[in-house]
């Protein structure tokens, strides 16, 4: 454990090189999820962290290999919970890829609706926590945090029509996607985004045009290019840092290639960069939806037969790595295959684990009202980093 | 250097056959290991660190996989170590990437692989008092855990 | 025939009279609270407690009332249980300068102006013996944040106070509020320039010394969690909010008396306070729509704006309302 003979009792005397040690979380209100970080503090500056995580530690590796392909794309959710379908998709492409299963193009679109429409619900839950952490929960936070909840429930009603479940779905399989899109859905969804796209734009003007946000944001948690890629941070992270580098682009799958996007990067690497990232972001993904729906083709949704029984699905022996652009980054999923109808070790790469670890890095020499700031800007999801 | 250039000297420097494909494998003795990931960050220009784990291969011992990228020229290298049955020593990376610290942690917390030369060997996703290593393959899944304080 | 009263005896009625109506609004003034900043969050707020939720501050206030009180084992027991005591006392005193219509109020003090500024910023001894008492970092850290804080800016509440008494000529808050009776623009809010000005340090100002958002830095719910009351609950935890509200409320109060005329309004004399309440509610809900809309600053960042901006600029401010009124007058 730590050094015990660091913990002082509370020494009152600010003008000596006296350190407290204080102790945020797990409970905390800010703290997504349940994460513990001891700060020494010198004053009101942070001279060391010690981010404790493990809090939700499932072991969800060993589970994998007791699952079945056909059963564990349901659980795999429960990694990022706020972002289930992104996580889904990594697990499943990573057993069509060794497997070597064609996905039919309809699924291939389908997905993509999908975990675009998932990016936009998880950073609008972004936004609103993370203003709500620099804003306080009886504060201005929480008006903006509402704003996004609201806009957030609409999308989640359109994946409560599609799949039945709000927050942890079981829409993809091996081979392609479980369900079809219902009647009137397309229409639905195009309908939300267009509301999305309007609100996110009042959201942001609200945002910019507030001196104190600035105030908070700018200069706040500087991520130089050389460590964001040195400690393995991914997504917005990595493209506020400057680094240009999105594996929708750069590594396409599942026809991410057939549709025209940007990707936005920004130089500073600060709390603001990565927020104007995020924002962006938004639009892209809205823009990509667009697009999906407006060339969905028509065909199976999957090139498996349907599941009837857990066992079903076999996959000869291999190994392989997939990855998904999840809206907090790189979410990967090694599977090493036997050849039996359950993965012999399955390793998840999750991308807020790589991008936690970069919190010893740059707080020190921060306040400790920016803890929170930076904790929210790096937006991590417990699920995700303790698996 | 692009990828067909990195197979090249991958497989001249260590003498290893590399496989085609992305992303690439590599696979070096144990030994050769921290030298092997500064090769890849320093001349192969994979400096972003994606992520490292284990695999218990039972009798045959313990497997150290690595992945490092190449972002600007889309270069993705697998490395591997095969520690021989019973061995649960290895090099750390930490000196090379920074991003391993986490990564290792990990994987002394789950295999109990110890890592020479890492700052601060410590459990990270389990608590410290827990005895044995989950991820092992003689690990049963219902071991009775001691519960927590 | 009526008995000749002791003088202390209208006194202490009126006292107590004040102190039941200031409790009174203090919890009304909380469900008001909820509701606009329900409106301004797109939801309705409390509803389902009486009609409209208009019986919910007598179910939050019962609630505390039966609430268990824990102590911690580590508190300074003495200074712990006094603190909401300390604390709560100035909150209340400042009420006994006001004047709620001409010749209504507790004691109209020839220093009342002065009164009021040196006894509200007394709470901070309350506010700091709650934080060291509870033995808890926490507590500590916001106490400590607490005492910068309002020590910054208690200068420029000070300074924007005292233009209207500048412009007045009289520290008494009588006299302050009958010189803008009239019409409608002998309100010092409506005083060209200077007027606005003063206004909205006082605001800023007020939002600080009461620790309101966007300078809550104190209570901070994201990372200290409510700050300096955080080991407090049931009836001690409800001392301490009722302090808090009251001195909102006595700021508002005293916001409405220095720049919007206190009583003037259309109508007969006797609906005068009625204007005056209004009116605080209209400081108030300016208060709180800031509240609702901003993110919190930094604490070195408050500082900063105090000590950089604030302050000069109240002074500065002080100066010009001298040279000005000293300039009407034909002094020069």
């Amino acid at each position: 454990m730590l050094d015990q003979n660091t913990t002082t009792r509370v020494e009152m005397d600010w003008s000596g090189p006296e350190r407290l040690q204080m102790n945020m979380g797990p409970q905390h209100p800010s703290a997504h999820g349940v994460f513990r970080a001891i700060v020494t503090l010198e004053g009101e500056t942070v001279v060391a962290v010690d981010a404790v995580i493990g809090y939700l530690h499932r072991c969800h590796e060993k589970l994998s290999e007791t699952l079945t392909y056909a059963q564990y794309p349901s659980i795999a959710s429960k990694t990022d919970y706020v972002a289930a379908m992104t996580s889904e998709f990594a697990y499943v492409m990573a057993a069509e890829e060794i497997g070597k299963f064609e996905v039919p193009k309809r699924a291939q679109y389908l997905r993509v609706i999908v975990a675009e429409l998932q990016r936009i619900a998880s950073h609008l839950l972004w936004l609103g926590t993370w203003c709500m952490d620099m804003g306080g929960a009886l504060g201005g936070g929480a008006t903006i945090f509402l704003y996004c909840i609201r806009e957030r429930e609409l999308i989640l009603d359109l994946f409560e029509a599609l799949v039945g479940a709000r927050l942890l779905y079981g829409f993809f399989q091996v081979g392609g996607t479980r369900y079809d899109i219902p009647d009137g859905w397309a229409q639905k969804c195009r309908e939300t985004i267009a509301v999305i796209e309007s609100r996110v734009d009042e959201y942001e003007q609200m945002l910019e045009d507030n001196a104190f946000f600035l105030a908070r944001a700018r200069g706040v948690g500087v991520v130089s290019r050389e460590l964001a890629q040195d400690v393995g941070i991914a997504g917005p992270l990595l493209r506020g840092s400057g680094i240009d580098y999105d594996l929708r682009r750069n590594a396409p799958y599942s026809s991410y290639q057939d549709f025209d996007f940007t990707v936005p990067t920004e130089k500073d690497g600060d709390c603001y960069a990565r927020y104007k990232v995020r924002m962006q972001e938004f639009r892209q993904a809205v823009a990509i939806i667009r697009q999906a729906l407006d060339k969905l083709p028509a065909g199976p949704i999957s090139s498996r037969p349907a599941l009837k029984s857990v066992a079903q699905i076999r996959i000869p022996k291999g190994e392989a790595y997939a990855r998904v652009e999840g809206p907090r980054g790189e979410v990967g999923s090694y599977i090493i295959s036997d050849g039996s109808a359950k993965p012999y070790r399955m390793k998840w790469r999750g991308a807020s684990f790589s991008n936690l670890a970069i919190l010893p890095h740059i707080i020190p020499g921060h306040k400790v009202a920016d803890v929170v700031a930076i904790m929210g800007s790096v937006d991590p999801v417990f699920g995700e980093v303790d698996r | 250097m692009n990828a067909e250039q990195a197979r090249a000297s991958l497989a001249s420097t260590f003498g290893v056959e590399v496989a085609a494909g992305v992303p690439m494998v590599v696979t070096v003795a144990p030994d050769r290991w921290e030298e092997l990931a500064r090769y890849a960050k320093e001349t192969v220009g994979c400096r972003f660190f994606n992520f490292l784990t284990a695999v218990d291969w039972k009798e045959q011992g313990l497997e150290v996989v690595a992945r490092v990228d190449n972002l600007d020229d889309n270069v993705g290298l697998m490395l591997k170590t095969r520690l021989a049955p019973g061995v649960t020593n290895c090099a750390s990376l930490t000196p090379v990437y920074r991003g391993a610290d986490w990564m290792e942690r990990e994987c002394f917390d789950m295999f109990g692989i110890r890592f020479d030369n890492h700052p601060d060997l410590r459990r990270i996703l389990l608590e410290d008092t827990w005895e044995g290593h989950p991820l092992l393959k003689s690990y049963a899944v219902d071991t009775p855990h001691p519960p927590y304080r | 025939m009526l008995i000749a009263l002791p003088p202390w005896v209208p006194m202490v009625i009126s006292g107590f009279v004040v102190l039941n109506v200031v409790i009174g609004l203090v919890t009304y003034i909380t469900l008001l609270e909820r509701k606009f900043a329900a409106r301004m969050q797109s939801r309705i707020g409390p509803y389902r407690v009486g009609p409209h939720g208009l019986l919910q501050p007598i179910a939050d206030a019962l609630k505390l009332m039966m609430k268990e009180d824990i102590v911690p084992t580590a508190a300074d027991r003495r200074i712990y249980n006094l603190a909401p005591i300390v604390f709560l006392i100035p909150c209340m005193l400042i009420f006994a300068t006001i004047p709620f219509a001409p010749g209504l109020g507790v004691a109209d003090l020839n220093i009342g102006i002065l009164f009021f500024l040196a006894v509200s910023s007394m709470e901070i001894v309350g506010l700091f013996m709650a934080g060291w008492g509870s033995n808890n970092k926490y507590a500590l850290l916001s106490a400590m944040r607490a005492v910068n804080q309002i020590i910054s800016y208690d200068l420029p509440f000070i300074f924007s106070a005292l233009v209207p008494v500048l412009l007045t000529g009289s520290l008494k808050l009588g006299d302050i509020a009958a010189v803008q009776q009239g019409s409608l623009f002998n309100w010092f809010i409506f005083y060209p320039v200077i007027g606005q000005l003063a206004f909205i340090t006082f605001v800023v100002a007020t939002l600080a010394a009461e620790n309101r958002v966007p300078f809550d830095i104190l209570e901070a719910e994201s990372e200290l969690v409510a700050g300096f009351r955080v080991e407090y609950s049931g009836m001690k935890f409800a001392l301490i909010q009722l302090g808090e509200y009251a001195h909102m409320i006595g700021s508002s109060f005293l916001g409405a008396l220095l720049f919007l005329g206190a009583w003037s309004g259309p109508g007969p004399e006797a609906l005068g306070p009625v204007w005056f309440l209004l009116k605080m509610i209209f400081m108030f809900l300016v208060v709180t729509w800031i509240r609702w809309s901003f993110v919190r600053i930094r604490v070195d960042q408050i500082l900063a704006l105090s000590w950089k901006a604030l302050l000069p600029a109240t002074l500065a401010l002080l100066v010009s309302t001298a040279v000005v009124v000293v300039w009407r007058t034909g002094g020069f």
